[in-house]
């Protein structure tokens, strides 16, 4: 049930305000955009822990190496077009190579940052960041989960890790004490004639997508697939055999994303009828994040329709 | 447990001298990998990890070691060479260079477990971002080592580099010991030819950092060098080393057909006499 409307990246800027007050190794790497990425919070609380850099992505994630290997757990946010592609490099080597513990937040994920079009609309990201070694790959669905995302990615992980999280206000709905335990997808709905495995802000949208289909008497599974890397392979075994059809829903483009992890779990163990909702291999636009949302295709008629295909295809 | 320091340049020049046969063996064993680079800086490794340098071989994460990010890996064999002789680990072990298996990768690794390396690097611009935010932890805990980076003068030209000279500036880095290997030629041909660098002292000062000059081959200077760079406050050093790729074998000094290339046995039989003579 949705508590109001709330941007991912409010979460996110909660839990690193909390990762910092538990430990006090914890620094933040500011490139010019602090507030709008979420990190104010952080950098009011703790002035002598914010580095800023400027406008200097690459510089900005090869000091989060040095930082990390000294000890300090750094936290790097920007948004997810630059962390995720001018930076790529410097993640790649500096980071994974290393393997180092350094949390890299990637804002503005998604066609619905809206207005500022294509430059600033990361959809490319997850495909980027699951490629590389040693990368932990998380994909909060909701304000709550981004917080929960955050405390895990500072207070669990040893290695490199990738949050993703958006701008525009999104329903929340899910609850800390749900907790959050990285690899293991969230079943939010129990169903029997397909599974809709979702992330990030279609995470609502698969389960809107599941009323609609229920009232059409298809009952379906809904997954939030908050870990994109390591995916939860048991859950999607699981939904393939149980459920024998899979929708996959992301605000990515659909090559290389969620759906393609996973496809390369489902060909591998137990091939079913799959659907991919996504963006269409192409750039966005400007516009109101809604009206982008539904132009694209990233909305839950669509999930929907894809699961009507799908379980027609599966039967 | 710290490394005996020595600055008598007779001693250092004859750690040298073995340090580059080490280099010439194992990129012959190896058969690929760069010895030009890693001859020419070979004067700039000894000096450093035999005179500057606080560290301990037998103790290689000794919280209190000065670090050494080596910005340019592809000279890493001039490092696994030094480390070798520094006593980090044996001197046969050299023969594994870009090996299966082996410690000593093509450009650092650190996964593969060889001690005293600090960091995994071979995509060129990045050690100095790196060398950076280890200062700022350093000067974050109230610690006294430093932090020395070493980049090739081509590397330069990766904008990156500029980013991190930034912030090294901005944020009082001094202490930062950065040493770039000016040699002037990289893979097409000279420097200035395919990208200027010059002036390039006014660059780095431009950019707020504290300029010295020096021939680096001449361990003396090196030294002094050294000394200088160690008394400056508040703003970031960098040692600008003229050295000259290929130095210590006569017949491919300055030749920038070497940069890239390992010697045959043969040639190695004869790089080693020249050396012996030079």
């Amino acid at each position: 049930m949705n508590r109001g409307d709330k941007p991912t990246k409010s979460g996110f800027g909660e839990g690193l305000l909390e990762a910092g007050k538990q430990f006090p190794g914890v620094f933040c790497i500011a490139a010019d955009i602090t507030t709008s990425v979420g990190c104010n919070f952080f950098a009011d609380a703790f002035p002598d822990r914010l580095i800023s850099l400027g406008i200097a992505e690459q510089n900005c994630v090869g000091v989060a190496a040095g930082l990390a290997l000294e000890g300090k757990i750094p936290v790097f946010a920007t948004y997810a077009v630059f962390a995720a592609l001018r930076a790529a490099d410097q993640i790649r080597v500096s980071v994974c190579y290393n393997n180092l513990h350094v949390v890299i937040g990637g804002a503005h994920a998604g066609v619905s940052v809206g207005p500022d079009g294509a430059t600033h609309q990361a959809l490319e990201d997850i495909g980027i960041m699951r490629v590389l070694p040693n990368m932990t790959v998380l994909s909060p669905c909701d304000a709550t989960q981004a917080r929960l995302a955050v405390l895990a990615a500072v207070g669990q992980c040893r290695g490199p890790v990738y949050i993703r999280y958006g701008r525009e206000a999104m329903p929340d709905f899910t609850f800390s004490k749900a907790g959050f335990s990285i690899g293991r997808a969230d079943m939010l709905r129990e169903g029997s004639n397909l599974t809709i495995i979702a992330t990030g802000h279609m995470v609502w949208e698969a389960l809107l997508a599941a009323d609609l289909l229920e009232a059409e008497g298809i009952s379906a599974r809904v997954l939030n697939m908050h870990t994109i890397k390591p995916i939860d392979r048991e859950a999607i075994i699981r939904a393939a055999r149980e459920t024998g059809a899979i929708v996959t829903a992301e605000e990515h483009q659909v090559n290389c994303g969620l759906g393609s992890a996973v496809a390369e779990v489902v060909v591998t163990h137990l091939p079913v009828p799959m659907a991919f909702v996504g963006m269409p291999d192409r750039f966005g636009e400007s516009g109101a994040p809604r009206q982008l949302m539904e132009k694209y295709g990233l909305t839950a008629a669509e999930i929907a329709e894809a699961g009507r295909r799908i379980v027609k295809v599966a039967r | 447990m710290q490394q005996e320091r020595t600055a008598d340049p007779v001693k250092l020049q004859q750690i040298a001298h073995a340090i580059r046969r080490s280099v010439i063996t194992s990129l012959m064993e190896a058969g690929s990998g760069h010895l030009g680079g890693s001859l020419g800086l070979t004067d700039v490794f000894t000096t450093l990890y035999f005179s500057v340098l606080n560290h301990a071989p037998g103790f290689p994460r000794w919280p209190g070691r000065d670090r050494l990010v080596l910005s340019v890996g592809h000279v890493a064999p001039v490092l696994y060479a030094t480390l070798a002789h520094a006593g980090y680990f044996s001197v046969d072990e050299l023969n594994t260079l870009r090996k299966q298996g082996s410690r000593m990768q093509g450009h650092p690794g650190r996964d593969h477990g060889l001690p005293g390396l600090e960091l995994s690097a071979g995509s060129l611009g990045q050690g100095l971002s790196v060398a950076v935010g280890m200062a700022i932890a350093a000067k974050s805990d109230m610690k006294d080592h430093r932090v020395f980076c070493v980049l090739g003068d081509g590397e330069l030209q990766e904008g990156s580099v500029w980013e991190a000279a930034m912030a090294a500036a901005h944020h009082k880095l001094d202490n930062i010991i950065a040493v770039v290997d000016r040699n002037g030629l990289q893979i097409d041909g000279k420097t200035e030819d395919v990208m200027k660098l010059e002036p390039l002292g006014d660059k780095w000062a431009a950019f707020g950092w504290r300029v010295l000059h020096c021939d680096g081959n001449d361990i003396p200077q090196l030294l002094d060098a050294f000394d200088r760079a160690a008394k400056v406050r508040v703003k970031p050093t960098v040692i600008i080393a003229r050295t000259m790729m290929g130095k210590g074998v006569r017949s491919i000094e300055n030749n920038h057909l070497w940069h890239g290339k390992a010697p045959s046995a043969e040639q190695a039989k004869v790089f080693l006499e020249e050396l012996e003579n030079n």
